[in-house]
């Protein structure tokens, strides 16, 4: 079971993340038992008979970088979680997928992010809107991620608006002019 | 210049903590060098042919007396007694220590400056005219937009891993001196038809492998709406843009791939969402974030008499002056550029006693604040010609004060392979070879205004492709080549210059340099410059001459022999 970040604890997760093999066929393959993320492939091709499952809050689907969140607006209500995958730490795809997910698709479900997730990233995959930080399994060690949880406060009072305070500092804060003496 | 307020201060301070942590974690094994590398990027630091090398953030060029003071100890203190200004008006140290960096950004923090995103794949230092807010030709100053431009690039979380790295230009005036065209986003503040202010906006510029002038992808976005619109561009660039291949990955190859036409709708698309939104900027912000640049209030000046005099009397002033003296926007004031291209120097270099030594010119003659050329050369914005002939004196006894502002020696060059472990051959060296040949004053005036732009490898840090005559490092079996070009320009009528031909030994270039001036001197009309005759005759008569000498020079070498 690996271990994720929620609600700005480290805490135990019980979802498992479907990844397809070369040649698995989406329509068909076999799904875990319990709670699971099934590729978007997975969810474009049984979509009907994988709706009750989402309903019910044990299904959730993940995107990888190339696709497009727009094809999930239909779908929003339905899911109760929805990842997006990291190939690389170093693809910041995922940034503007998430932020596309809850800004302009309003999507208010779990945002959770898999994949190559690193603690020196932790504070920007929050601020576009990710949930939940699923760092890969073995990665940290209980201990490391504990220390982890400082890196979501790096920075107290960002610039610019993003998901999680939409307004920039300019509107949220107010920032002082200078005045100016003659020389 | 911009003056910090608590928030500006506490994101720098929070950063330092952030990387002296990353930093401690690599040391102890728990970063990867994979891991650590964008880390250490986004502060900066490279690690290069023999040690680290790290570039400090100059936003748009400004810089007080108090931070050329830091730097001039940090030169000192952690690296060989110098630094090196580049041609995106940053700073640059060859020979810190890893370990020292975050001690090194802790000195910084203390007067306002960082290393935050001067390299990785992010949002880069935006750049601008080093005469912003005192230009003549200016019609609004660049300066306040740049600083907005700053801190909504700061951590952008959505931009933090772009494809490949992104650099943002700005220009206000007639002239743009911010080589806007070759910028990934150019931004040209303009007016419509109904006067109200916007900005025009280029995209996909870019020198390096695949060296292309941006494309207007909008001829007007309200400046309200400014931040909305590069958003909407970053978007599209950060889903779309080539993650497979990284010499395919700036957005200039995206723009090219799509069409501009295709590109710049797919932008509009996406700023349909985001206009109005919580980004959009307001009166206010402008004019407080205007208000913290605390410019020293000018008023007209009497024409200086004692100016004039001295202008007539002393010879080598005048030559000086005629070079580096520029028009102020306030009468009675003028604005200076101080030479970094004395000879045999390497272009660029200040020492730690200069560093201190300028600031002492800018506390005596200029209000405490100096800008960075991405010439490489340092500008005093705003001096009182009375002072004129003394801060000649004073930069002159520092070794600042050549008079080849714009001429041929006034060569912009990368640190190549000196430094450099992506070079395929020296730069500098080249530069004061050329240096040598062209010493004589009086010729070097005859010859007028000239660009030559040196870069040790097709990354183009040396801008060769923009340069009059440029100079491109290449490898030719493993040997040390140059490939010249001709008719590169930047500014208003930026063009990439046309490769001549075959490419030359080291030991060549000043002759290959002398046949091109010899050609240019041959047929030049009027006051024409040597860009000028280039348009009007075409590069064909250059190549001709360039290559006719250097094999009459090798058959007299070969019959020297005999
Ligand atoms: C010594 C360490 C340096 C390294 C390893 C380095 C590396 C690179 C690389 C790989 C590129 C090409 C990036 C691309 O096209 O995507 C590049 C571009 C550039 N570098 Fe450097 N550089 C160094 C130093 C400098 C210095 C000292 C300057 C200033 C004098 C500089 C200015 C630039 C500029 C202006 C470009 C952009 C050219 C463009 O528009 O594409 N670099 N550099
Ligand atoms: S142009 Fe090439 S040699 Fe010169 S600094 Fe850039 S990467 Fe190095």
């Amino acid at each position: 079971m690996s271990e994720i970040i929620k609600s700005g604890r480290v805490q135990a997760d019980e979802w498992t993340v479907l990844r397809l093999a070369e040649g698995d066929d989406p329509a068909a393959v076999a799904l875990p038992a319990g709670r699971v993320i099934v590729p978007l492939a997975v969810w474009l091709a049984r979509r009907d008979a994988l709706h009750a499952q989402a309903e019910a809050g044990v299904l959730g689907v993940w995107l990888a970088g190339n696709e497009d969140p727009a094809v999930l607006a239909g779908d929003l209500s339905a899911l109760a979680l929805i990842a997006v995958d990291f190939p690389k730490f170093a693809d910041g795809r995922g940034y503007s997928i998430a932020t596309l997910l809850r800004t302009r698709h309003g999507y208010g479900g779990e945002l959770r992010a898999i994949g190559d997730v690193l603690r020196d990233q932790f504070f920007f995959l929050l601020r576009c809107g990710f949930s939940v930080l699923q760092p890969r399994e073995g990665k940290y060690s209980a201990a490391q991620l504990e220390a982890a949880l400082a890196s979501l406060r790096d920075f107290s009072e960002p610039y610019q608006g993003a998901v999680d305070r939409p307004e920039p500092l300019f509107r949220r804060q107010p920032r002082t002019p200078l005045h100016k003496e003659a020389a | 210049m911009y003056q910090y307020d608590e928030y500006d201060q506490r994101i720098v301070d929070e950063r330092v903590a952030q990387f002296a942590d990353q930093t401690r974690r690599y040391l102890a094994g728990e970063l990867s060098e994979d891991e650590f590398r964008p880390l250490r990027l986004q502060n900066g630091l490279y690690i290069q042919r023999h040690a680290p090398m790290l570039r400090i953030a100059v936003p748009y060029g400004n810089l007080n007396s108090t931070q050329l003071r830091t730097l001039g100890h940090i030169a000192r203190t952690y690296d060989r007694g110098y630094g090196h200004i580049t041609t995106r008006q940053n700073i640059q140290f060859n020979w810190p220590r890893l370990e020292d960096v975050p001690e090194i950004l802790d000195l910084l923090a203390k007067v306002q400056m960082h290393a935050i995103q001067t390299s990785g794949n992010c949002i880069r230092n935006v750049t601008s005219d080093p005469f912003a807010g005192v230009a003549p030709d200016e019609h609004v100053d660049p300066r306040p937009w740049c600083e907005i431009l700053r801190q909504w690039s700061t951590f952008h979380p959505e931009f933090a891993f772009l494809p490949r790295k992104f650099k943002i230009a700005v220009n206000g005036a007639r002239e743009d001196r911010a080589v806007i065209q070759v910028h990934d986003i150019g931004l040209d503040i303009v007016r419509n038809a109904a006067g109200e202010q916007g900005f025009r906006v280029l995209v996909g510029g870019g020198l390096g492998r695949t060296p292309i002038i941006g494309e207007e992808v909008a001829a007007f976005v309200p400046w309200q709406q400014i931040l909305n619109y590069c958003e909407a561009v970053l978007r599209v660039y950060n889903l779309h843009g080539r993650r497979d291949n990284a010499y395919k990955a700036r957005i200039k190859i995206l723009v090219k791939a799509l069409g501009v036409t295709e590109f710049a709708r797919q932008v509009e698309e996406e700023f349909a969402h985001l206009k109005d939104g919580p980004s959009t900027l307001t009166q206010a912000e402008i004019d407080r974030v205007a208000s913290r640049f605390n410019d020293p209030v000018l008023s007209a000046l009497e024409a200086d008499a004692g100016y004039r005099a001295q202008l007539v009397a002393d010879k080598a002033f005048a030559a000086w002056a005629r070079r580096s003296v520029r028009g102020h926007r306030v009468a009675g004031y003028a604005s200076v550029v101080l030479s970094l291209k004395p000879y045999g120097v390497a272009p660029g270099d200040l020492t730690a006693e200069q560093f201190d030594a300028v600031a002492d010119l800018a506390d005596r003659y200029a209000f405490g604040e100096v800008r960075s050329t991405h010439e490489q050369n340092i500008v005093l914005a705003s001096v009182r010609e009375a002072d004129l002939h003394q801060l000649w004196q004073d930069a002159r006894a520092i070794g600042l004060a050549t008079p080849n502002i714009g001429l041929l020696t006034d060569i912009i060059a990368c640190p190549g392979g000196d430094f450099c472990a992506l070079a395929n051959a020296k730069s500098i060296p080249i530069a004061n070879a050329i240096q040598d040949r062209f010493d004589d004053l009086d010729h070097l005036f005859d010859i007028g205004e000239l660009e030559i732009n040196i870069s040790g490898c097709m990354n183009a840090c040396g801008h060769h492709h923009v340069g009059h005559i440029g100079i491109l490092g290449v490898d030719k079996n493993g040997a040390e080549f140059y490939q010249v070009t001709v008719g590169g320009e930047q500014g208003n009528q930026a063009a990439l210059g046309k490769v001549i031909g075959p490419s030359f030994a080291a030991a060549e270039m000043p002759d290959v340099i002398s046949s091109l001036i010899n050609n240019y001197i041959d047929n030049r009309q009027d006051d024409e410059r040597f860009i000028d005759t280039v348009r009007r005759i075409g590069v064909e008569s250059f190549k001709t001459r360039v290559y006719a000498e250097r094999s009459a020079r090798q058959q007299a070498g070969e019959s020297a022999h005999v």
